[in-house]
């Protein structure tokens, strides 16, 4: 049995499509990401599979249990964990904890194994309100708050938007951790380079899923070589090679441009002479492994 | 049940956590009774007033005096000229100008009739009629004082007249503090119902807290119990509170059981409180939710018989205070409190308000949902 199964979902809001005919499976233990940019339809897939918003189509289970029908059994064994900060800003780290494990019919010492590793970072401020605690903080209590009733599915929407690399970092070592005690989890995302450290993804974009597989799958589809490239003047060599007849795609990344050819078999010493003939300087061309934003965008550009 | 608890025990932490509300549970009943049911009075003093003296009689002196005397009247302006003293009403000076013409006195005595202007600034209508009335008053019987003077008859005597003996029920000395309080107390309960707790549900909305909740088995009617008891418990509270301090310090007779109020109060509670509820299943912000509150409460307020008699209302409008939850609430908690009406005497005003409440929570849980369409 799938833990999350979704099948040919769809949701509109009056004429915008925000899901589109989205299927796909997670099963036991899995660590699972939606990856894609504000907008894809991360947040309205979540609503739907934590039985806040019903679907226009399709249909999705959560622990074999309908999203519409079952609701109320979903509801007891799911943990949820919106996008936006929801707890009680003005309750204490030890209230907004305690409050929530009552209500799910559980206390904090019954399932404190599972969220001791998380919960230790917080004690110091347990007497602390929930407003007054930094992003990862919060961040960290909204997690505790989630796993209080031992839930067997996690949904994170976006948990580490907005949080500093060290907390983010630190976020994915404990959904590591969680992984390891048996908690499937899905989590999405709009930072691309978080999709590696998931089992699977689904990449997403406008509504759609433009790709369902583990990250190193979809990387290995890129076939096509890849270059970076600089110079001194990074503005000026895009223009060049936005029009250049052999330019195949070319993106900005950082302090590079990611580069592919139309020519089969071209060489990084072809590239060179090209920009070179350009009367660039300090020109740096290397031959590099795509990422999962290079295939993101090359996906999209099929769509 | 236990959940419930839980909730309840949140919402108690929460409220009193809440700087702006142990002020408003404790201080608002205290001040608007001290304010208002000292403030808010139909007897008017210090009427400022101004005199065209033409007549320079004894008749005249005597007139105006009568009117300084009575302390309801201060004199501003002795003038010769209406316009002038007319001009008293643009600078607000004055709410009335008294006209005494020539010959008051001499046309008095010798047709025993005499004729003299009062003008008075209606800006005010209700105001100018209690100005009004005192005027007459007081221009009434300095004439029967003459005449008893002039002639040396009793005035019984003079001319037929029909005495009407005044005995004024309930309230004997017509202490308009005695008519106030009961009305402030139930201004009182129902912004407790109506604002607080429909911005508390908003609020959860509003601060995204409400999506975290709706993903745990909490059941709707767990959670609109949870959070209209609090209130429901504050505003019980708060009226036993003010009925206390009425009795003890405003000294307003409690003839009545304080606990048959009590039992209309939680009655009405839940009709206000189910308006509350209402309000916030279609509202996003606390501050649509506030002035939603506010247009609602503001009609019921008026319209509810509190400051002003509903019998001086035209027909239509006496007929939507049927509808109107704080006219029902605001009569019963008079009846009781002034007359010492029983059970029996307010039953058909508890079965309104008992219908009333049905009615306003049944359509709040039902609008009141956790999925979205």
């Amino acid at each position: 049995m799938y833990i999350v199964e979704v099948k040919n979902i769809t949701k509109n809001f009056k004429d915008t499509v925000a899901v589109d005919d989205i299927s796909f499976e997670v099963g036991q233990g899995e660590l699972f990401g939606l990856i894609g940019p504000d907008g894809a339809g991360k947040t309205t897939l979540f609503r739907m599979l934590t039985t806040l918003l019903k679907p226009m189509s399709g249909y999705a289970k959560v622990l074999g249990f309908d999203i519409v029908k079952d609701y109320k059994k979903i509801r007891k064994h799911v943990g949820y964990m919106p996008g936006r900060f929801s707890l009680y800003q003005d309750l204490s780290v030890e209230e907004n904890l305690k409050f929530f494990a009552t209500i799910f019919g559980t206390t904090i010492e019954e399932n404190y194994d599972l969220i001791k590793d998380i919960y230790i970072l917080l004690e110091p401020f347990k007497k602390r309100k929930a407003g007054k605690l930094s992003g990862g903080m919060k961040q960290k209590l909204a997690l505790c708050c989630a796993l209080i009733h031992k839930p067997d599915v996690l949904f994170l929407d976006e948990p580490t938007t907005g949080v500093d690399p060290v907390s983010r970092n630190e976020f994915w070592e404990m959904l590591r951790k969680l992984k390891e005690q048996g908690i499937t989890i899905l989590v999405s995302t709009p930072y691309m380079d978080e999709a590696s450290l998931c089992d699977r993804v689904a990449l997403m974009q406008k509504g759609k899923t433009l790709s369902i597989d583990t990250p190193e799958n979809i990387i290995s589809r890129f076939k096509k070589p890849l270059f970076a490239i600089s110079s001194e003047n990074q503005y000026s060599l895009m223009q060049n090679l936005l029009a250049y007849e052999n330019r195949d795609t070319i993106y900005p990344f950082g302090d590079f441009l990611h580069y592919t050819d139309k020519r089969e078999n071209v060489s990084t010493d072809e590239i060179m002479k090209y920009i070179e003939s350009l009367n660039c300087k300090k020109i740096t061309v290397k031959s590099i492994k795509p990422n999962i934003e290079d295939c993101f965008m090359a996906l999209m550009e099929e769509n | 049940m236990r959940t419930i608890l839980f909730i309840l025990r949140k919402e108690f932490l929460q409220i009193f956590r809440n700087k702006a509300m142990i002020p408003i549970i404790f201080f608002m009943p205290v001040f608007q009774l001290l304010i208002l049911s000292n403030a808010a009075t139909y007897e008017i003093k210090n009427i400022r007033f101004s005199v065209v003296d033409l007549d320079q009689s004894r008749f005249s002196r005597e007139l105006v005096s009568k009117f300084t005397s009575t302390g309801y009247f201060i004199l501003t302006e002795n003038s010769f000229s209406v316009s002038e003293a007319e001009e008293g009403f643009r600078k607000n000076t004055s709410k009335l100008v008294l006209n005494i013409p020539q010959d008051f006195e001499k046309n008095y005595r010798k047709n025993g009739k005499a004729e003299l202007q009062a003008v008075i600034n209606a800006e005010d209508g209700s105001a100018a009629g209690i100005i009004y009335n005192y005027t007459s008053n007081i221009i009434q019987q300095f004439a029967s004082g003459v005449v008893t003077e002039w002639t040396g008859l009793p005035e019984a005597e003079k001319s037929p007249v029909i005495n009407i003996s005044y005995s004024n029920w309930f309230n004997p000395e017509l202490d308009y503090k005695t008519y106030m309080v009961p009305g402030i107390l139930v201004a009182l309960v129902s912004m407790v119902g109506v604002f607080l707790s429909g911005m508390n549900i908003v609020k959860e909305k509003e601060i995204g807290t409400i999506e975290q909740l709706n993903v745990t088995p909490i059941k709707k009617g767990q959670f609109i119990i949870g959070k209209l008891m609090p209130f429901w418990i504050i505003g019980i509270f708060e009226l036993a509170f003010g009925m206390t301090l009425g009795f003890f310090i405003f000294s307003v007779p409690m003839l009545g059981s304080p606990f048959l109020i009590l039992i209309v109060a939680g009655i009405y509670l839940l009709v206000i409180l189910g308006m509350g509820l209402f309000i916030s299943t279609f509202t996003n912000t606390q501050q649509q939710a506030m002035f939603i509150a506010w247009f609602f409460f503001v009609i019921f307020m008026l319209m509810g018989g509190i400051f002003t008699p509903i019998e001086s209302m035209p027909d239509w409008a006496q007929t939507m205070t049927l509808f109107n939850p704080i006219a029902h609430f605001s009569r019963a908690m008079r009846m009781i409190m002034l007359k010492g009406s029983g059970l029996q005497d307010i039953l058909k005003t508890l079965y309104i308000l008992g219908a009333y409440a049905v009615v306003m929570l049944t359509f709040a849980v039902i609008r009141y949902r956790k999925v979205e369409g």
